[in-house]
This record gives structure tokens, sequence and C-alpha cells, in this order.
């Protein structure tokens, strides 16, 4: 897991992990490229990540992977990316592209709904909260629920 | 005392209070107005595990998260 201050080179991260895998003998690479859209007067998309239990979340999926004799990578951006610009990519390699095209998509979904990442929209320089956009992650509300109290 | 930290958009500085279970971190929550609202959206980490039981155990030194809805990509 790659994590980095401001928008990812996507040309970068993208060759080096195909370089990285190049003799490993997998037949399928799929890649997902995540780019900040031009919407609502955006000037960008800011990130805050709490990276101990990212790490803990990739390497479940790292675990995941492995039995099913694939690998996946991922980088991520910290703070500010423009429009236009890379925040997220993600990639699997395995020797079949079934695979492949099936964890891309569970391991992208569930990212979406468990990577401790928070997103806020940067208009006029200031920082807002994407709530709208937001997913509580599995186990929320535990501190409300009244059979708990 | 354990520490409890509020992640991302809630911004509160961390605070300390005295719990033996998640269940009384749970009742000091609620008391406090600035967190209260969240709380209801809010899943939970003791020491960067993510937990569910609000009987579980904590001992002095342990780190509670208070982790908002999230959206990463």
């Amino acid at each position: 897991m790659e994590l980095y201050q401001g928008p990812l080179d996507v040309k970068e991260i993208f060759n080096r992990w195909l370089e990285a895998e190049r003799e490993s003998n997998y037949g399928a690479f799929i890649p997902f490229v995540g780019i900040i859209r031009a919407e609502d007067n955006i000037e960008a998309l800011s990130f805050d990540i709490y990276e101990p239990i990212l790490e803990s979340w990739f390497n479940s999926w790292v675990e995941k992977a492995k039995d099913r004799g694939a690998i996946i990578k991922m980088a991520h951006a910290i703070g500010d990316v423009p429009i236009h610009t890379t925040s997220y990519m993600s990639a699997v390699f395995s020797p079949k592209r079934r695979v492949a095209l099936e964890l891309i998509d569970e391991f992208v979904e569930d990212f979406k709904a468990n990577a401790p990442i928070w997103k806020y929209d940067v208009v006029n320089g200031e920082r807002i909260y994407a709530e709208d956009r937001s997913t509580p992650m599995s186990g929320s509300g535990i501190l409300v629920k009244k059979e708990n109290i | 005392m354990v520490k409890v930290e509020f992640l991302g958009p809630i911004g509160l500085e961390p605070i300390e209070i005295e719990a033996d279970t998640l269940k009384d971190v749970s009742k000091a929550l609620q008391d406090i107005k600035e967190v209260s609202s969240w709380l209801d959206k809010c899943a939970v980490a003791v020491n960067d595990v993510m937990s569910n039981d609000l009987s579980l155990k904590l001992k002095d030194g342990d780190r509670v998260s208070i982790l908002p809805p999230v959206c990463g990509g």
C-alpha cells in the first residue's frame, strides 16, 4: 500500500506495478484509477486517512487475494487533489481474468464502504466534508443502539 | 483512564475519560453535545482494532477511536 501527499503520478505507479510483476506469470492485470471530476464548482477533493486501520483493512484483502491466487496493490492520496487528477489507484493481478475481474469489483466496493478515509470538497479554498456521499462503516451506531445501553 | 480520539471530520481534540468498558465510553460520549449527534453513524476501534462489542473490557491507557462515515477514492 502506498500513500502520497497530493495527486498520484499515475503513469509512474502503473509502470512500476506492471514491471514488478513482469515475470510473475499472471495472465490478467486489472487496474482501477479514480479521477477527480469537475462538478458543483469544486476545485479539488481533499482526503484524511487513518493509516493504522487502513493498513490492517488492506492487509486482510491481501490475504483474501492470496487465497484466490491473486495479488492486490493500492495507492491513495492524502490532502488536496485537484480536479482532473488522480486520488486513488488499485490493481489486481491473477493467473486468469475471472478472478481479477471479480476481485477488483469486490475490493473497490469494500474500499468505498470500509476504508478509513474521509473526503472533503474544496470550494473557494474551504474544505467541506462530503457527508452525503459517505458511508457508515460496518458496526456503526454501536455506541447508541438502545439494546446496548 | 482511556483516551478517546475523534477521526476525520468530527474535528475535536482527543479526550481522556474513566471507562471500564465500551459501554462506559458510550455513556460519556452521549453527554458531550458536539459528539452525540455523530454517534449513530460512527464505528468504533479499540487500539486500532474495529470493535462491535460494548461489553469489551478496557484497561488503563487504551485508545478508543471514533470513525465517522467514510468515502475513499
